[in-house]
């Protein structure tokens, strides 16, 4: 009987997968809900004996069953270009297996990982994962191994591993993908984790805007509890806000606190949640070390890339880009590539204007920019940011000038509180960039009342003095932050403005000197 | 005892052994009222030993807490940058036409669906590729 593959992720859900799954069932065909290959724009996808329909709507099931609909046939899925391009490693499985199926993930090498962990012992593990390479997928880029080895030494008797997965970044999802798609990956990570530090409890802290990576943990967890004994692990649903995405804040969001960051040090390494040693890590970092726990995949993964960025990583597609989804490929691809090549450009078809990596904390990048190659430090260097590595596509209608407000209003949206520059700075951001949108400050009335003697009886501030006044203010936040919301703001908002004056104000050149002049 | 006293208290029963049993048992009592008001509060720091005020930092800081219940049907559109290229502040005005008064419009950022956005989200459903049309039937079948 022909088995017909639609996947069941929420990206293909939202687009009615559900609707053709039941049409095809109908029709008397057996269906597999399974993993979404990640070829966004042909969401849902039908697959038929390998080859490949989308996106597929209603109307259009008679003919597919048939054979035909050859308009929107892409032919063998496996050999599609945007599949054949990547490396996958951390979603090897995707498209191809039942996410919830123990039989097809064990089919496909899972629990291999965890077993060979259990046999050579917490020191090796964590050699092996200090060799690999790895860094911490969730945006700051810090070895995985030497965390890990920090939380295997540090005294005490309870430890923890804590995933998260709070995945708040605009332009990503892919920690999503993994936990809907692979979950046992997840989770076999996390216990490789527990095995090599000495924790033998686990929390996903999952934000709630994930109804379906929620929904598919708990089930995983349930139907692997025995293999992953004696470790436990527990989802729990994060509550809508942002700033829980930073470690501290997060565990003190787990322990029922207000999430507000912590100062650091303690490492949360040290004194995490409870006051324990506590391994903080994303989940794409933890979903790739079942495969490198694999015989020999320390070495294959460490092969990968370039300089002391090693591996592979997921890259997000996303925006407005026409070719969008997930696409894991080696470091040192460039962003040119990504966008261009990979991605085909806008699905607008309009000229790409900006870029934004590494979400709502990146910055702006000019399409002048595309050579830059995926790399940790190159991107540093250039005042960029990889984060999770969402890459966000803007065509030509973009206003910046408003993009580098909504990057302030955001901050003080989701802002914890805890320091001034970030708290308050963000306010004010966003009301030196409306007056700087305006033409500047002109004096109130108040202000030239004889009464208010200490303010200046002139003309105001112009657009460029602002300027300054704004350069200042990202300055402050830069290095007055106790983390990178309020820290990293600042590069969006200059990021744009340098690269797109004209957004801002009618006379560019203008900004240029005022920028210079602050410099 | 009044009910909602009863009903919170098994919502604390359920949770209290956990490690940090607070955020599960506002989700409960989020989920079962429509809000986590002064009243539930004080039911719950009585339950776990805490001040009031404690609770009440912790409620008003997240988002996902109301302190007052809102009976009507919620739209979450996303706003954030990767749907804002996609266009979604070009339907925000038919959205809130096809609302009125009798749904709620929420925005929410990102439901990771950046790559075919403008999205949505109707209690755990999903909705991708939103234009004027479908965000206003979308609104009004909610
Ligand atoms: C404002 C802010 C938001 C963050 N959001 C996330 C997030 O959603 N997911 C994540 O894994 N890391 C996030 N991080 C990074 C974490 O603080 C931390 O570096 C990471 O979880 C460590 O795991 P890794 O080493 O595996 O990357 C965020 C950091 C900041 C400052
Ligand atoms: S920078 Fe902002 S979010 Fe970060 S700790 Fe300070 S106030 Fe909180
Ligand atoms: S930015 Fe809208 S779904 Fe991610």
């Amino acid at each position: 009987m022909t088995i017909i593959k639609i996947s069941d992720d929420a990206l293909a859900r939202a687009g009615g997968a559900d609707a053709l799954a039941s049409a095809f069932e109908k029709k008397g065909f057996e269906v597999h809900r399974t993993s979404s290959w990640g070829m966004h724009w042909l969401e849902p996808l039908v697959e038929i004996n390998g080859i490949g329909w989308g996106p597929v709507t209603l109307s259009r099931v008679d003919e597919i069953a048939d054979g035909g609909a050859d308009d929107i046939c892409v032919g063998p899925i496996a050999a599609h270009p945007f599949i054949t391009g990547q490396t996958r490693l951390t979603f090897a499985r995707a498209g191809k297996t039942r996410p919830l199926s123990l039989e097809d993930y064990e089919a496909s090498g899972g629990w291999s990982g965890l077993t060979r962990a259990r046999q050579i012992g917490a020191e090796r593990i964590v050699e092996e994962v200090t060799a690999s390479g790895l860094r911490g997928r969730g945006g700051a880029g810090f070895p995985t191994g030497i965390k890990w080895k920090t939380v295997l030494g540090a005294p005490g008797p309870k430890k923890y591993i804590v995933c998260n997965a709070d995945e708040g970044d605009s332009g990503t999802f892919a920690d999503r993908m993994a936990m809907e798609g692979d979950p046992f990956a997840l989770i076999e990570g996390m216990a490789i984790a527990g095995e090599a530090v000495g924790a033998d409890q686990g929390y996903i802290y999952l934000r709630s805007e994930y109804p379906d990576a929620i929904r598919k943990l708990n089930a995983a967890l349930k139907l692997c509890a025995d293999i992953i004994a004696p470790f436990k692990c527990e989802v729990r649903v994060g509550a809508g806000a942002y700033v829980c995405g930073e470690e501290t804040s997060l565990l003190n969001s787990l322990e029922g606190k207000r999430g507000e960051v912590r100062a650091k040090p303690p490492l949360p390494a040290l004194e995490g949640f409870l006051g324990r040693p506590t391994v903080v890590n994303n989940v794409l970092s933890l979903a790739a070390v079942p495969h490198i726990l694999m015989q020999g995949g320390a070495a294959s993964y460490a092969e990968r890339g370039m300089g002391r960025s090693k591996g592979t990583m997921p890259i997000q597609l996303a925006g407005n880009i026409k070719h969008g989804g997930l696409y894991e490929v080696a470091f040192g691809i460039t962003l040119g590539e990504l966008v261009n090549d990979i991605g085909g450009g806008t699905a607008s078809g309009r000229p790409v204007k900006a870029v934004q990596v590494g979400g709502p904390l990146g910055a702006y990048i000019h399409p002048d920019q595309f050579d830059i190659p995926f790399d940790y430090e190159a991107f540093t260097a250039a005042d960029a940011l990889i984060g999770h590595a969402g890459v966000t596509v803007f065509d030509d209608t973009a206003d910046m000038g408003e993009m580098a407000h909504f990057a302030m209003e955001f901050c003080s949206a989701e802002s914890c509180g805890k320091c001034t520059p970030c708290r308050i700075g963000a306010v004010r951001g966003q009301e030196i960039i409306e007056r700087i949108r305006s033409g500047g400050r002109k004096r109130d009335g108040v202000e030239m009342t004889p009464q208010i003697h200490n303010a200046p009886k002139n003309e105001g501030r112009s657009a460029a003095e602002e300027i300054g006044l704004l350069t200042d203010l990202c300055e402050t936040m830069k290095f007055g932050s106790l983390c990178a919301l309020g820290g990293f703001t600042p590069y969006p908002v200059m990021s744009a403005l340098r690269n797109w004056p004209e957004d801002f104000v009618g006379d560019p050149a203008a900004i240029a000197n005022a920028l210079d002049a602050a410099k | 005892m009044s009910s909602k006293e009863h009903k919170i208290g098994e919502i604390i029963a359920e949770h209290h052994r956990r490690e940090g049993p607070l955020l599960p048992i506002l989700h409960d009592v989020q989920e079962e009222f429509g809000c986590v008001d002064t009243e539930s509060e004080a039911i719950i720091a009585k339950g776990l030993n805490l001040s009031r005020a404690d609770v009440h930092g912790v409620v008003s800081f997240y988002h996902d807490y109301s302190p007052t219940a809102d009976p009507r049907p919620v739209v979450q559109i996303c706003r954030a940058e990767a749907c804002k290229a996609r266009g979604v502040e070009q339907i925000i005005d038919a959205a809130k036409a096809a609302a009125g008064e009798r749904v709620a419009i929420k925005t929410v950022y990102c439901l990771g669906l950046c790559s075919a956005g403008p999205a949505a989200r109707v209690g755990d459903d999903l909705h991708i590729r939103l234009d004027n049309q479908s965000v206003s039937k979308l609104i009004e079948n909610a």
